[in-house]
């Protein structure tokens, strides 16, 4: 391996070392506060490997990896939502789980976040899986985490017993695949072939990545994970899980052009279709923030598809990519503030704040994390001044120039329909409560408090002045692949 | 001048009067009234100096070639004045009214304007539909936080339309610039480059149509009028003057500024159903109005039909040599009744609010004879009920008349039924008046407080400037002529 691709590799093996240290600090010497601040300052540290990373080129490791900007770009994210959920985390666990054994959530945490850097940058099937696994197998552990609940307990074996079906679907379906073409790296799976051996292998990986992001009707279990599991894992379940899956398919789909296959194609925009549709109706059922946002999140993978369809659809993928990142970075910002501040106000009490009813009075009692909240419901429906507006606006945009008319009329019914849920979040927060509805959070969490805010404030500045995303994604676009 | 820095003033206003609230809980109203009075002076001496028309081009999203681009015109000019002068209006009407977080309130007030006066100048079209939604969300919280008993519903009826027809919008808009990119290779949101887009037929019929519903939501016309009773209702009263005030005034700009600059041929083809539904909401809105015992409601369904007036005289296209061409008249009419209607409907929601602050009740059937308490409201509502109907030497009468006068070369039984408005109009005027301020006093109603020099002083400003448009709109017409002109040219 040359000294360039040393340098590509540097953000994961620190990410591997720290998290071996961590390993060790813990076994050794246990220390709540130690752990979490010795996992921001590791996170902290990747992120500082990453411009160098980018600078070293596009990197292929044995064809197993391939490390460019545009896996950087997701690096840089999950990375970033790691130590947001780490400073969410902190006080959340120290009240809530039991004291022998706070410090593995970190250890957990940063092995997730590795395995979607490896997601993010997998050009071999091998790659693709282990790194699925690596993010699947640290979130069993950690929606089980406060182990006193039952809930936790129930979302866990759901998501695992589900999750393990997907991963063998997916398993199968690369055999299948290896089998038609002899081969297991992206680059050499050819897309619209006709052998009916290599569209069943497709199809299953496509089915079981279908799972991952959630998408109808692969969806089931969506809503009961999100609402057993611990607001800030849930935070981090719907973004770094779904980030990475969707990173590793936009890789997939470029190198193998595989929608340019119209029955494939056309099965994806079904899916995207009926994702947006049904994400929404179904949210309007609901009384419950956590399933709310669930829900939600099935319609916003449902529109990020458009950006993925346009990878074939387009002569050339770069729009798509970008559109894809962009959004992705977008739906970041927007689900971790809300779960933020979710989290802020279910710290040191003993459930969740999960019911809408639980937040009325917000505006009076918290109006900063009422703000965040608002902000981010408003940047989910899309309005202007939030950065889901300008995600929306680049769905739009690429979705015209690919004329991807049906599914534009999807996402503009889609959106119609959410604008009404997502208000009914922010006007709960200004109803007069009822009596006894309010639970008082007995604990102030600091660093969750000054993370949502960060997250509030950069909804807006990026919803106002998008430019600095816009410019990293393209510059990542243009490094894709080298 | 400089139109961001207004904006950006009106803004910041909004956040000091927030803040200010922790110092006296009296300090948001000063707040409020004193930043509109001081961009209301500013946009007056500009306007004196004759510096109020300029242009501001600033790069804000490359990528999309997206610019911050601002210019005041004659018609914008009008609209920002007006927006600023209710502005004073909606602070001075609700003083006494909230009690609950008032810094939040005059924040609200101050953020819709702004959103409003960055409306009536972006000559981009992202920057337009920027402030088109910015506008939304502080008239949201008005309504859903002050309103009145069903106010969830209706700022949820009110936000859904507007969202959902403003989506229709920005997909119309991404389309439009979309195929102008196509033709040309420039990627822009420009207004004035966009003007020019070459379309086929058929695409520009529906792009115009997505324009167009946004628009007529927004304005309303019949049949996506049924967000504005609600809303109108349940708003708070400074909420209700800004909405028929202004907010209405935005839809019918985006008429006039966009829908028919951007698309002659698709309007054109397009014209006599638009005056179709103009009349109908004319009439329709009429006889909703009379059928009302609800004060407010009244005056909202009044709304409705009298912008049914301005969607018939901006689509009254007519026959020149052949060809089909804007109408100035007509034109010219719309933007006379957009201003005439900004003051006698704001007056009136004023008098609704202060009504409903003294009695509890919006029901006509509990007032009547409400003169002998309260001359002065009387007399206030009487001038404000005329001149809403459409009385000679009035704001109001002024733009009604050019709409008929130029709707009758277009289409002669449309001209009718709209002249049959007016009659309706007297009616539910009428009505109104009788009901609430004549016959026999009401003797569960004990003492009104009458309107004090505050609310007096507002009234007669108002009062003054309807006069004026109605003897001698000249200067009005001159202010609004040479935009017109330059549609006329367009196609």
């Amino acid at each position: 391996m040359s000294a360039a691709a040393w340098s590509a590799l540097l953000p994961y093996l620190v990410l591997t070392g720290a998290l071996l240290v961590l390993l060790l600090v813990v076994s050794f010497r246990r220390g709540h506060a130690l752990a979490m601040w010795l996992t921001v300052a590791a996170l902290v540290a990747t992120l500082a490997t990453l411009p160098g990373s980018n600078a070293a080129g596009a990197q292929s490791i044995d064809g197993f990896l391939t490390i460019d900007a545009f896996a950087n770009f997701f690096n840089g994210l999950f990375v970033l939502t790691a130590i947001v959920t780490a400073l969410l985390g902190y006080r959340y666990l120290d009240a809530r789980a039991s004291r022998a054994h706070r410090e593995e959530f970190y250890i957990l945490l940063l092995s997730a976040t590795l395995g979607a850097m490896t997601m993010a940058s997998a050009a071999h099937f091998a790659a693709f899986l282990l790194g699925l696994e690596i993010v699947s197998i640290s979130l069993y552990a950690m929606i089980a985490y406060p182990e006193e609940g039952q809930a936790p307990l129930e979302a866990a074996m759901k998501y695992l017993v589900l999750s393990g079906v997907a991963s063998t679907t997916m398993l199968f379906g690369m055999a299948l695949v290896y089998a038609a073409v002899g081969t297991m790296a992206f680059g050499a799976v050819l897309g619209a072939s006709s052998d009916p051996l290599l569209i069943a292998g497709q199809v299953m990986i496509l089915a079981a990545v279908a799972f991952k992001l959630s998408l109808v009707p692969f969806h089931m279990w969506t809503p009961d994970v999100y609402q057993g599991a611990p607001a800030p894992v849930t935070g981090f379940v719907a973004t770094v899980s779904k980030g990475g899956v969707l990173a590793v398919l936009l890789r997939y789909l470029v190198e193998t052009d595989l929608l340019s296959h119209e029955a494939l194609f056309l099965a994806v925009s079904l899916i995207a279709i009926v994702s947006m549709v049904v994400g929404n109706v179904l949210a309007l059922l609901q009384d419950n923030l956590k399933r709310i946002l669930a829900y939600s999140s099935i319609a916003h993978i449902g529109y990020l598809l458009i950006a993925v369809l346009v990878v074939s659809a387009l002569a050339t993928p770069a729009m798509a990519l970008e559109t894809g990142m962009f959004y992705l970075a977008g739906y970041f910002l927007m689900t971790l503030a809300a779960f933020g501040a979710m989290t802020v106000l279910s710290t040191g009490a003993p459930s969740d704040t999960e019911s809408l009813a639980a937040y009325a009075g917000l505006y009076w009692r918290r109006p900063v994390l009422a703000a965040v909240l608002t902000a981010a419901a408003l940047s989910l429906a899309g309005i202007p001044l939030t950065v889901g507006f300008i995600a929306k606006f680049y769905l739009f945009a690429a979705g015209i120039e690919a004329e991807l008319w049906a599914l534009l009329w999807a996402l503009v019914i889609g959106s119609a329909i959410g604008i009404y849920y997502y208000l009914r979040i922010v006007f709960s927060m200004i109803r007069t409560p009822d009596d006894g509805a309010v639970p008082a959070a007995s604990v102030r969490s600091i660093e969750g408090i000054a993370a949502a805010s960060v997250l509030g404030a950069a909804i807006v500045v990026f919803g106002i002045f998008p430019t600095p995303v816009i410019d990293v994604a393209r510059d990542a676009v243009r490094a894709f692949g080298g | 001048m400089n139109i961001l820095a207004l904006i950006l003033f009106l803004l910041l206003g909004g956040v000091v009067a927030w803040a200010s609230e922790r110092v006296h809980p009296n300090a948001p109203r000063w707040v409020g009234l004193l930043t509109f009075v001081a961009a209301g002076l500013y946009l007056a001496n500009a306007w004196a100096g004759g510096y109020a028309y300029a242009n501001q081009y600033i790069e804000w999203i490359p990528r999309f070639g997206i610019h911050v681009i601002l210019s005041m015109d004659g018609l914008s000019l009008m609209l920002v004045a007006l927006t600023l002068f209710l502005g004073i209006v909606a602070v001075v009407s609700s003083w006494t009214e909230t009690e609950r977080s008032h810094g939040f309130f005059q924040f609200n007030i101050l953020w819709v304007m702004a959103g409003v006066v960055g409306v009536f100048t972006a000559f981009d079209l992202f920057l337009f539909f920027f402030f088109w939604e910015v506008m939304l969300i502080p008239m949201y919280f008005l309504i859903a936080i002050w309103g009145h008993e069903a106010r969830a519903y209706a700022a949820m009826k009110f936000f859904l339309f507007t969202q959902i027809s403003g989506l229709l919008m920005l997909f119309a808009i991404l389309a439009l610039v979309y195929f102008h990119y196509a033709a040309t290779g420039l990627l822009t949101f420009n207004y004035h480059d966009l003007l020019g887009a070459e379309l086929s037929r058929d695409v520009a019929f529906a792009l115009m149509l997505g324009f167009f519903v946004a628009f007529v939501v927004k304005l309303p016309g019949v049949p996506f009028h049924t967000w504005l009773p609600d809303a109108h209702t349940q708003a708070p009263t400074a909420g209700s003057v800004i909405l028929a005030g202004i907010l209405l005034k935005t839809g019918a700009y985006g008429l006039i500024r966009f829908v028919v600059p951007l698309f002659p041929e698709a309007s054109a083809d397009f014209a006599w159903w638009a005056m179709f539904l103009g009349a109908l909401s004319i009439l329709y809105g009429g006889y909703m109005a009379y059928s009302q015992s609800d004060f407010k409601r009244l005056v909202a369904y009044s709304s409705v039909a009298h912008m049914g007036f301005v969607l018939l005289g901006v689509f009254a296209f007519h026959e020149v040599d052949g060809v089909l061409v804007t109408n100035e008249l007509g034109m010219q009419g719309a933007i006379v009744t957009m201003i005439a209607h900004g003051f006698s409907t704001a007056a009136l929601f004023m008098m609704a609010g202060a009504l409903q602050e003294r009695l509890h009740t919006r029901e006509m059937s509990r007032m009547g004879g409400l003169w002998v308490r309260a001359p002065r409201m009387g007399v206030m509502t009487m001038f404000f009920v005329i001149a809403s109907v459409g009385m000679p030497g009035l704001g109001n009468f002024i733009g009604e008349f050019l709409v008929l006068l130029g709707a009758f070369k277009a289409s002669i039984p449309l001209t009718i039924a709209g002249a049959l408005g007016v009659v309706v109009a007297a009616v539910y005027g009428l009505v109104l008046l009788q009901r609430a301020f004549q016959g026999t006093p009401n003797p569960d109603i004990p003492v009104m407080r009458d309107f004090g020099w505050r609310e007096m002083s507002v009234m007669v400003l108002m009062m003054v400037a309807l006069v004026w448009i109605g003897v001698y709109p000249q200067p009005l017409l001159d202010l609004s002529g040479p935009v017109i002109e330059l549609l006329w040219e367009a196609p």
